[in-house]
């Protein structure tokens, strides 16, 4: 039977390379206007899922449906049903011509009238804040303005569901910030449904609906990120770029807290009664930053400077070197206020609670 | 009486340049006429589907392409002597140290180097392009069309380095053309002679126009490669 509610849906999905399983047993659904991320460490198998659904690979064994039509992997015909996805590749592809006919190359296979080609590709770069670059050479960009291009060299033509391949790796905060900006107006405004890989997990918290995590060709956990990441395991720490992660041996205290020493003379007081070698983290935007000491009920309070800015737009992220390197996330706001900036002298707090082991 | 001499001096250097560009010229013309396609169809993969037999001639074909890519030009020289001697198989059609003789030696040379060179400058776009047109809604007529526009540098550089091994080649336009006077001597085989005659002042001249010809060719293509990003 046909579960007519999917828009595009893999069945046990299989693919080996000479005897290596790539992907084994991948099965999931995404609904019609639903962003679904992948997420998962290099070589989990991301890329080749997406390459199986944009039909550039057959599957081993397994089937892919867009609704209830299953896609022929032998087939000749194989660009109409190609040209209702879209498809951004992690490593940039642009052609050697302008940006402009970089654009259009989707409605000119297409044989779309030239006029609308105009309008479509015109209206497309303004969405990508690229309007007046459009006579450049496409090579001649730099790696975020690439991006952005073959963002819209994939939406020009209207898909109806998008492919997405680590579509922010290696692009700088700004970049980054178009780039998602241009994905949520497109999901919103449009409905498109988006299968995207990352491992970025701000990215996949921020965006997506729902999430995948598939490691070693498997899908191990499949849900709402909420559900997924209350309680990450020691192998969705690795890759999912947690931060603050320490170890540390841990006693306990008289108040029935841990006391964990993590080395350079740091200790810090968890909540949790643990004793022994212990890995934990604390998430960036858990810590308080002060520029005076705080007087509060937080267990753990650390001096220490500011050693690298990272402008995510409207957060920044800051390293705080306070025996160890803390990462800390506060709102651009915040950072404008307190006028921070490298070697400022800063203070941390966070509660006991907030420290959660792996 | 001077003056004479230097007339013909001249016009003796002009003929020689001209009979190199032409011989060179018309070699690396047709080569490409012959080397090109068959580069873009083998760096394209058309043979590599799943018939063993077409991937038998592909994989043929390009070992080929590479073995002969560097071909000693005496050695072909020699097997054009011996096909187009008055006693070998075409030596009725009276070719022998002829320009035309010459030029199928060469011809012999740029082939495999064209179609090499085509081979492999398609074969490093051809995945990528192919696989960026097909997700953007190309069908593979449109996706290979557009892996060989992108490979269009490549191209040139394949006429380009074929026309300064061409035009550089002395041994085997030595043995098939035989160095006549006024007839099949070029720029190389003239400076070897002049060299042994002992008229260096002659055979430097030579050389250096042989150098400007090449710079020139090789500056004209650069330049086209550099505003070609635009094409």
């Amino acid at each position: 039977m046909v579960k007519v509610s999917f828009h595009i849906e893999a069945r046990n999905l299989c693919k080996e390379y000479s005897g290596k399983k790539a992907l084994t047993n991948v099965s999931f659904g995404v609904k019609r206007g639903e962003i679904f991320a992948l997420i998962g460490p290099n070589g989990a198998g991301k890329t080749t899922l997406l390459r199986i659904l944009d039909l550039l690979e057959a599957p081993s064994s397994g089937t892919v449906w867009i609704e209830e039509t299953q896609l022929d992997y032998s087939s000749r015909d194989r660009q109409t049903l190609r040209r209702r996805i879209g498809m951004v590749f992690q490593q940039t592809v642009l052609f050697n011509m302008s940006v402009f006919d970089n654009v259009a190359y989707s409605l000119k296979v297409r044989g779309v009238n030239k006029k609308i080609v105009g309008k479509k590709v015109k209206s497309m770069l303004e969405l990508v804040q690229l309007r007046s670059f459009e006579h450049r050479n496409a090579l001649a960009l730099s790696g975020g303005e690439a991006q952005r291009v073959a963002l819209a060299q994939a939406l020009v033509a209207e898909p109806e569901l998008l492919l997405l391949d680590e579509p922010t790796a290696n692009l700088d905060p700004r970049n980054v910030s178009i780039v998602e900006e241009v994905l949520s107006h497109v999901n919103r405004e449009d409905k498109t449904t988006m299968v995207m890989a990352t491992h970025n997990m701000v990215q996949a918290e921020n965006i997506a609906h729902r999430v995948a995590v598939l490691n070693e060709g498997k899908i191990e956990k499949i849900g709402e990120f909420q559900e997924i990441f209350e309680k990450p395991s020691r192998f969705l720490a690795d890759f999912a770029r947690l931060e603050n992660v320490f170890s540390g041996v841990s006693r306990a205290s008289a108040e029935g807290t841990s006391i964990i020493d993590v080395g350079n003379g740091l200790q810090v007081e968890a909540a949790f009664k643990k004793v022994g070698n212990v890995t934990f983290y604390v998430c960036p935007e858990d810590i308080i930053l002060s520029i005076r000491p705080l007087v509060s009920s937080a267990r753990n309070a650390f001096e220490g400077r500011i050693v690298q800015i990272s402008d995510l737009g409207s957060v920044v992220k800051l390293k705080v070197r306070a025996g160890k390197d803390f990462i800390v996330q506060i709102t651009k706001r915040s950072f404008n206020e307190m006028a921070l900036n490298v070697d400022s002298k800063v203070f941390l707090a966070f509660k006991a609670s907030q420290v959660q082991t792996i | 009486m001077k003056m004479m001499i230097e007339d013909s001096f001249l016009e003796e250097i002009l003929n020689i340049t001209l009979l190199s560009l032409k011989v060179s010229g018309s070699a690396v013309l047709i080569g490409s006429l012959i080397g090109v396609p068959i580069g873009m169809i083998l760096g394209l993969g058309r043979f590599r589907g799943k018939q063993s037999f077409m991937r038998f001639i592909d994989v043929t074909l390009r070992s080929f392409v590479n073995t002969f890519m560097g071909l000693p030009p005496v050695v072909v020289g020699l097997v054009v002597y011996l096909l187009l001697t008055s006693l070998g198989p075409f030596g009725p059609l009276r070719l022998l140290y002829t320009p035309t003789a010459m030029i199928i030696t060469q011809l012999m040379m740029v082939v495999p180097i064209i179609t090499g060179v085509t081979m492999s400058a398609v074969g490093s776009v051809e995945k990528a392009i192919r696989e960026k047109a097909l997700s953007l809604g190309a069908t593979d007529g449109q996706a290979a069309w557009m892996v060989l526009r992108e490979a269009r540098m490549g191209v040139l550089t394949a006429i380009t380095v074929a026309f300064g091994a061409a035009v550089s080649e002395v041994g085997g336009i030595m043995i098939t053309g035989g160095n006549i006077r006024w007839v099949t001597r070029t720029l190389t085989t003239a400076v070897v002679v002049e060299v042994e005659l002992g008229n260096f002042a002659l055979a430097i001249s030579l050389g250096v126009i042989l150098l400007s010809m090449a710079f020139a060719i090789n500056l004209a293509l650069t330049i086209i490669q550099l505003k070609g990003a635009r094409w």
